[in-house]
């Protein structure tokens, strides 16, 4: 039995280690309460002065007992000790500390707090200048809380989309029977609580509920709830987020509970919810403190000391002295009471203290001072004695002798802050209620409502009747039930409470800024005398002061310390708090792993890959593949030993001088019917359609309306009322929508309907002289003589028996024939040609090659030759531009702005280096004079640059300002290794300029 | 202005931080000013600051409808780089960064500029020539920067993931070692205090509801607080510059986008560096505190209410995990939205207007941060001879007009 | 994350399957070629970016792949309606 265990609760022995020592819990504890039930003071340091601190809270709150849990690549930093249930064989660590958490020499710089107040790092470290990275390595070093993983996360997670009528967040009591009420309507409810067991603080409640214990009544309900078809439960289950139009997240931890890594599925999920009603049922946070030392190790909330104590049997130390605002926390004191061990004294706050629980407890023996504070916690490394002082009736001063008290545990109350987080994300403004002493949410910005603590509504019998109110009301807002509650009230047993004082400073014998430290905000180190001084440098607004103090900044995001430093604020200002105002809660409530929100999407399917029909085949050769878009393009073919450049030397070679094939499946395929299909496409295309007659093809650029060139292909005719438009790989998706776009918001009156094909084809293209040739053996029905079947023209037909159109155009500048079939026959018509074709050494190529030899006919990729600000002009590709047509395309009218006819424009030119041999690198900038000093006048730059094997030298493509009145100029390229690289100005076609070679 | 040093804070710690000087003072505004520049956060107490310091303007009011500082600087990803691909753009962001590396010193306020290096990765062939083509181009313009390999990458930072069956496999970087980051909060701090001690009336929590006009002149501005008179309106609002532009008749090329921002809890340093990528589309560093500061791209739609869809939220953690593997287990602390006022060539505004006298700086999109005191520097300048400083000249609003618009959507492309 | 009634589908739909056009009712002009530089520019760039009421275009890019209108607060992000491209919006505030 370990030495805090209440001798009452037991449970099966789970082995766990923490800093490397072993121990033992019981079933059903959280590593805070195991390591409680053990007697371990210390488990963290604090961030900023290396404090030694201990355990305070009992769940989301708990700012201090961060933790390290396992190690290697399923670790995890930054868990708190109150939130991780313990399962056998955990390992977990204090984040902070060295040697030791219980040793810690950065503790010594502590000693010097003082030389550390808020926004020290602003004033100092700043001389001598070149030692501000030397600092801030140490800086980085001494700050941060856990160590994040350094392997790949052997985890996978998921998510779920849902819809839901009313979805209720928190699964305490207000939770609970909204969500019967919910239920019992038939709306689809989903419940979603971060504990492992619905109940909140009813699992920790000695008070009976319609004649039962509490946690009874709690399983009664659950019991109830789960024989629902319609109710969705889900524990261990934390609502994160709260976004537009009822949109929630909710991180589900599936298999946490049971060990670091998961071996039975993935590891958490992330519940996408819309929801159309909303109940926030999320309860409240005890308020702590601020007196001197409150974060020695042994101060813990009152209602934490007696979640430990009644749910878990555990008693976190022997001596305890409670120290409250309010009647709520007297319950500890009976509740400690119970154990056995015991009270020393019960300090007050209030003059008069007069509730029912006050008497229940000075009836038991219990000494009850009040009027005083508790100024003071001395100790170490634990609490060893209270100073307590009689204070003022305003709680301002102290006003009397110090009294000493030995004790090894102070549990404070200084009320209840509601949790009003999820309101908050909606942008509701929490409204601050004098009479409770607390934020209350704000005026509804969705479809929600808050019931129970989290609205500020304290007594159990309250919040049971709110929530059930508030399930009620959200089911009937989704169409559900009449709006009233049909579950007889609930009888409980309750102390009536009397008013608490609001306190959110203990006054100590010193000035604030004098006195040893007390905590607000515990993980930062933010004390009250550093947010008076924040405040006496001229800081005002709350968002300053969080800002300048690093207030609620913690991973705890200041669910204890804000409104306590909120009040600091705003006394020092001498404002009222409503005044002060309040800060934004964001997402997430509390800290949620990145794995659940990537879900599926990583690793191979972070994006879908798009494969081609082909694409196995090409894998079956070895191919490299290039990433075009989501597409996987064979970039080139290697065989056995060959370079890149080889390779490719080989594949161009080959189509120049017999026959290659290309797999161009991938090119974006739009199918375009309608009565005025070619009046459409001559106003989005830069040249006109209008005489373009079936069988015919065209290639055309499009703009977008800046002028500036967006993409270009080859469009056929393939019926009176019928065109196929081709785009590049990248740019199909947006073409589509780019169309769609003109056709609906602006000529709705042309008839037009757009099909995107691109998968439906499979295009296998045969390029080189003997392209004829390979054709004839696997095509009888189309005549492929020149005479019959022109340089972009296209045929029906039938290729490997398979139905097919054949387009005659070319990317190459070779005899070219672009075969499509249906994607399903891709595959087949691709081998049979790759036969046929064995004769004439046919070889397929890739987009390397192909890139070269387009580039050896000066013919432009669209996102490589141009760059979003060139005109099909700067292009030299003027004759695609129809000037005088009629309507006045996409993008025409920009043409003549007085930027894009300006002389001296970058314009597309060919570059030859002066040394054959060399080629210039892609993105390398264009100089008219190498020997000028930095900086250069730069005058372009090289878009595409490869070695031509067919030409025996290098060539390249580039814009140059005024260009093409440049043929014949020498220009450098100045490049990273020193070297400048001379290159001539020519014509951008390198091969065959009269283009004869595609037209035989 | 009493200085910051060590030994002040040593002097003041002996005296219990009880003596501090204000950092700045809270003035009751005057009836007139020579200039009033609208928006208190980096880029407009910049503007105060330089007006004040260089061209001895301190006659000056800087009107903030909230607290200094509280916009988009205190909601930025912090990130600092000059490593543009158009020379206008190139010598504007490092002007700015060369004042960074003395803001500090000059201030006499530690911004903790981190000069931490900054990687552009490249994950597609065309990436690379884009990276080629924009370090080529910064080296020629004096901007420090290299390309360099994915081994490089992973020495500078170890634990991105270089494989080449990532779905999309880094295949390079672009490297500018001068970028990095700096405390956001502290540069509008620092500017405030500076411009405060030259005389600036630094005016919180008045908001800027009219640009009364008279003969085609600014005479001043209406405030939720009265009127108050100037010769001179900037204004520098950056989200709101449309509702600024819109109170004086004119409309601008600009559009506000909610951009998100996210970070983690604090761990141990584990990144030493900044990586961004526009393929796979988030950017990351982490904070001194130990924070990994995280980002992406803007929402699709027009927003003012600092926040955006999770679905942005979900890509950009993707694309983290996709980096860093490693960083999955780690735990999202805090995600928040700003207002971006976005351009059509994702470059600013820095420009007078038909109306005499009002100017305008915005459009900085989701780069803003680095740019803060280059920005106030060159608006400074315009301001004060009512004629665009010499690199300003390019960013005026005509652009939008002659077409001759400087694209800067691939240095931009994930935002900063 | 906004939910959207795409008034073709006539069905609430998440924002995912749609894609933001920009401002609505902007008209291309009848006669491009007759207008200066400024106006020209006018066109092309400069946006009413509304604070409150929008009237926006959103393209139901993976549903029905039809453009619609909608009425949208830019502050609170409340879709006040959608409406079909061609139609007038019933709700108009005072920037628009």
């Amino acid at each position: 039995m370990s030495q805090n265990r209440v001798a009452s609760h037991t449970g099966a022995a789970i082995d766990f280690t923490f800093n490397g020592k072993a121990y033992q819990g019981i079933a059903g504890d959280t590593l805070a309460s195991a390591l409680l039930a053990n007697g371990v003071d210390v488990v963290g340091r604090s961030f900023k002065y290396a404090r030694p601190r201990g355990i305070f809270g009992h769940g989301a709150e708990e700012p201090n007992a961060i933790v390290q849990l396992g190690s290697g690549a399923g670790t995890v930093p930054n868990l708190k000790a109150t939130q991780i249930e313990l399962y056998q064989g955990l390992q977990a660590s204090s984040v902070n500390g060295w040697p030791s958490v219980n040793f810690d020499l950065m503790g010594l710089i502590g000693a010097f707090g003082r030389l550390m107040p808020p926004g020290f790092y602003y004033k100092t470290f700043m001389y001598p200048k070149k030692l501000w990275m030397t600092y801030e390595h140490f800086i980085r070093k001494a700050a941060g809380l856990g160590a994040t993983p350094v392997e790949a996360d052997p985890d996978s997670y998921d998510k779920l989309n849902q819809h839901c009528d009313v979805l209720v967040a928190g699964a305490g009591p207000a939770g609970l029977v909204a969500a019967r009420e919910a239920a019992r309507t038939g709306a689809r409810v989903i419940i979603a609580d971060e504990q492992s067991q619905f109940g909140g603080s009813l699992l920790a409640s000695k008070q009976q509920v319609d004649g039962i214990a509490a946690p009874l009544w709690v399983a009664s309900l659950v019991a109830e709830l789960m024989a629902y078809s319609n109710v969705q439960m889900l524990p261990r289950s934390t609502v994160f987020g709260y976004y537009d139009h009822n949109f929630l997240t909710i991180l589900e931890r599936r298999t946490d509970h049971l060990g670091a890594v998961s071996t039975c599925g993935t590891r958490q999920r992330l519940h996408r919810v819309r929801a159309a009603q909303v109940v926030l049922a999320t309860g409240a946070f005890e308020r702590p403190l601020v007196f001197a030392h409150n974060d020695i190790p042994g101060v813990m909330l009152a209602s934490s000391v007696s979640t430990y104590v009644n749910r878990y049997g555990v008693a976190p130390g022997n001596k305890l002295v409670l120290f409250t605002t309010n009647d709520n926390a007297y319950q500890t004191a009976l509740d400690w009471q119970g154990t056995g061990r015991e009270v020393v004294a019960v300090i007050d706050s209030r003059r008069n203290p007069c509730g029912e629980i006050v008497a229940a407890v000075a009836a038991m023996g219990i000494e009850v001072i009040a009027g005083h504070g508790l100024i003071e916690a001395q100790g170490g490394k634990r609490v060893k004695r209270a100073l307590v002082a009689p204070i003022n009736e305003a709680g301002t001063q102290v006003t009397g002798a110090v009294r000493r008290l030995d004790c090894d545990l102070i549990a404070c109350s200084g009320g209840w802050s509601p949790a009003v987080h999820l309101s908050s994300h909606t942008g509701a403004k929490p409204q601050w209620d004098e009479n409770i002493v607390a934020f209350r949410p704000g005026n509804s910005k969705q479809q929600e409502r808050s019931a129970g603590a989290c609205r500020g509504t304290f007594d159990l019998q309250g919040c049971l009747s709110e929530g059930a109110s508030a399930g009620a009301d959200a089911a009937l807002l989704s169409g559900y039930g009449d709006g009233s509650p049909q579950f007889p009230q609930i009888a409980v047993e309750e102390y009536i409470e009397e008013p608490q004082q609001a306190l959110f400073l203990v006054p100590h014998t010193k000035p604030t800024s004098r006195a040893p430290s007390q905590f607000v905000d515990f993980q930062l180190d933010v004390s009250a005398s550093g947010i008076e001084l924040a405040v006496r440098e001229g800081f005002e607004s709350v968002e300053h002061i969080k800002r300048y103090t690093a207030l609620g900044f913690g991973t705890d995001q200041g669910k204890l310390g804000n409104i306590n430093g909120m009040a600091i604020l705003a006394n020092a200002l001498d404002q009222t708090i409503a005044e002060t105002g309040t800060t934004i809660f964001r997402p997430a409530y509390t800290p949620t792993t990145f794995g659940a929100i990537a879900g599926r999407d990583v690793n191979q399917l972070f994006d879908p890959e798009r494969y081609t029909a082909v694409h196995r085949w090409h894998v079956e050769q070895g191919a490299k593949f290039e990433d075009v878009g989501q597409w996987k393009r064979p970039w080139y073919f290697p065989q056995q030993g060959e370079t890149m450049q080889q390779a490719v030397d080989r594949e161009g070679l080959a189509v120049r001088n017999s026959l290659g094939i290309l797999d161009a499946s991938t090119l974006g395929k739009i199918d375009i019917q309608g009565p005025d299909v070619a009046e459409f496409i001559t106003r989005i295309y830069t040249n006109s359609y209008l005489k373009l007659a079936p069988g015919k093809c065209r290639y055309g650029v499009m703009l977008k309306e800046d002028g500036m060139i967006f993409d270009d292909g080859v469009c056929a005719c393939l019926g009176d009322n019928h065109y196929l438009m081709f785009t590049t790989t990248g740019g199909a998706a947006d073409v589509l929508a780019w169309l769609e776009l003109w056709q609906q918001t602006e000529w709705p009156e042309l008839q037009v309907y757009f099909t995107s094909v691109t998968d439906h084809w499979t295009t296998a293209t045969v390029s080189g002289p003997n392209a004829r040739r390979v054709m004839a053996k696997v095509c009888t029905d189309i005549d492929l003589s020149n005479e019959a079947f022109a340089f972009m023209d296209w045929r029906d037909g039938t290729v490997a028996g398979v139905k097919a159109r054949v387009f005659r155009i070319s990317f190459t500048g070779e005899l070219s024939y672009e075969v499509n079939v249906p994607a399903h026959y891709g595959r087949h018509i691709w081998e049979t040609l790759i036969a046929a074709g064995e004769e004439f050494n046919i070889t397929p190529y890739g987009t390397e090659t192909m890139h070269v030899l387009r580039a050896e006919k000066g013919f432009i990729i669209v996102g490589q030759d141009t760059d979003g600000s060139m005109t099909p002009a700067d292009m030299n590709m003027d004759w695609v531009v129809g000037k005088n047509k009629a309507f006045s395309f996409i993008g025409k009218r920009s043409l003549q702005r007085s930027d894009t006819v300006r002389a001296n424009r970058k314009q597309l030119v060919g570059l030859k280096t002066l040394n054959a041999k060399e080629v210039l690198p892609e993105g390398a900038q264009v100089v008219f004079d190498a020997e000028q000093k930095i900086p250069m006048a730069m005058q372009g730059h090289v878009t595409s640059s490869y070695f031509s094997a067919s030409l025996g030298h290098s060539i390249a493509l580039a814009v140059v300002k005024g260009g093409h009145d440049r043929l014949g100029q020498v220009v450098y390229c100045p490049l990273a290794d020193g070297r400048s690289i001379a290159a001539e100005i020519v014509s951008s076609v390198f091969y065959d300029p009269k283009g004869e070679r595609q037209h035989v | 202005m009493k200085k910051y040093s060590a030994f002040s804070l040593l002097k003041n710690a002996l005296s219990y931080h009880e003596n501090w000087q204000k950092v700045w003072r809270s003035p009751t505004p005057k009836q007139d000013y020579n200039v009033i520049v609208v928006g208190g956060g980096g880029h407009g107490l910049a503007t105060a600051y330089y007006l004040a310091k260089i061209h001895g303007i301190t006659n000056i009011a800087v009107i903030e409808k909230g607290y200094l500082g509280g916009g988009n600087t205190a909601r930025n990803t912090t990130i600092i780089r000059s490593n543009y691909l158009w020379d206008e753009a190139a010598q504007l962001y490092d002007l700015s960064l060369k004042l960074w590396e003395g803001l500090s010193q000059e201030l006499n306020y530690n911004v903790m500029f981190s000069q931490r290096g900054v990687l552009n990765l490249g994950h597609n062939l065309q990436d690379m020539r884009d990276i080629e083509r924009r370090v080529n181009a910064n080296r020629l313009n004096g901007i420090d920067g290299e390309v360099v390999t994915p081994q490089r990458i992973a020495e500078i930072a170890p634990l991105i993931n270089i494989s080449r069956n990532s779905r999309y496999p880094i295949l390079g970087a672009s490297w500018q070692p001068r970028g990095g980051t700096a405390r956001h909060d502290a540069v509008a701090w620092g500017y405030a205090r500076g411009a405060d001690a030259l005389g600036v009336d630094l005016i919180q929590q008045t908001e800027v509801t009219g640009i009364r006009r008279k003969d085609g002149a600014v005479v001043g501005v209406e405030t939720s607080n009265g009127f108050i008179g100037a010769r001179k309106v900037a204004c520098v609002t950056a989200g709101n510059s449309g509702v600024l532009a819109a109170m004086a008749g004119l409309r601008l090329p600009v559009e506000s986008r909610p951009l998100q921002a996210l970070v983690s809890e604090p761990v141990k340093p584990c990144l030493d560096t900044v990586v961004m990528s526009n393929a796979v589309h988030g950017y990351i560093s982490q904070s001194d505190k130990g924070d990994l500061v995280i980002g992406a791209g803007v929402d699709s739609y027009n927003g003012y209410g600092q926040r955006g869809s999770f679905n942005v939220v979900e890509h950009t953690i993707q694309a983290i995990c996709e980096l860093f593997p490693a960083f999955s287990r780690v735990r999202m602390n805090r995600q928040w939205g700003g207002v971006v006022d976005t351009c059509p060539d994702a470059c600013p505004i820095i420009s007078k207007t038909s109306v005499q006298g009002l100017y305008f700086n915005c459009g900085w999109g989701t780069g803003g941060f680095k740019a803060t005191p280059g920005s106030g520097y060159v608006f400074a300048d315009t301001v004060a001879n009512d004629h665009p400083h010499p690199l300003a000249a390019a960013f005026t609003v005509e652009r939008f007009d002659t077409g001759a618009l400087i694209d800067e959507h691939g240095a931009a492309g994930v935002a900063h | 994350m906004l939910l959207i009634y795409c008034p073709h589908c006539q069905e609430y739909r998440e924002e995912e399957e749609f894609s933001y056009g920009g401002e609505a009712h902007i008209m291309r002009p009848l006669a491009p070629d007759a207008l200066s530089d400024k106006d020209w520019g006018d066109y092309l760039f400069f946006r009413t970016n509304a604070r409150g009421i929008h009237h926006e275009m959103w393209y139901h890019a993976v549903g029905c792949r039809r453009y619609f209108n909608a009425t949208r607060d830019t502050v609170t992000y409340e879709i006040l309606e959608t409406y079909k491209t061609g139609t007038q919006p019933t709700i108009t505030g005072a920037n628009s």
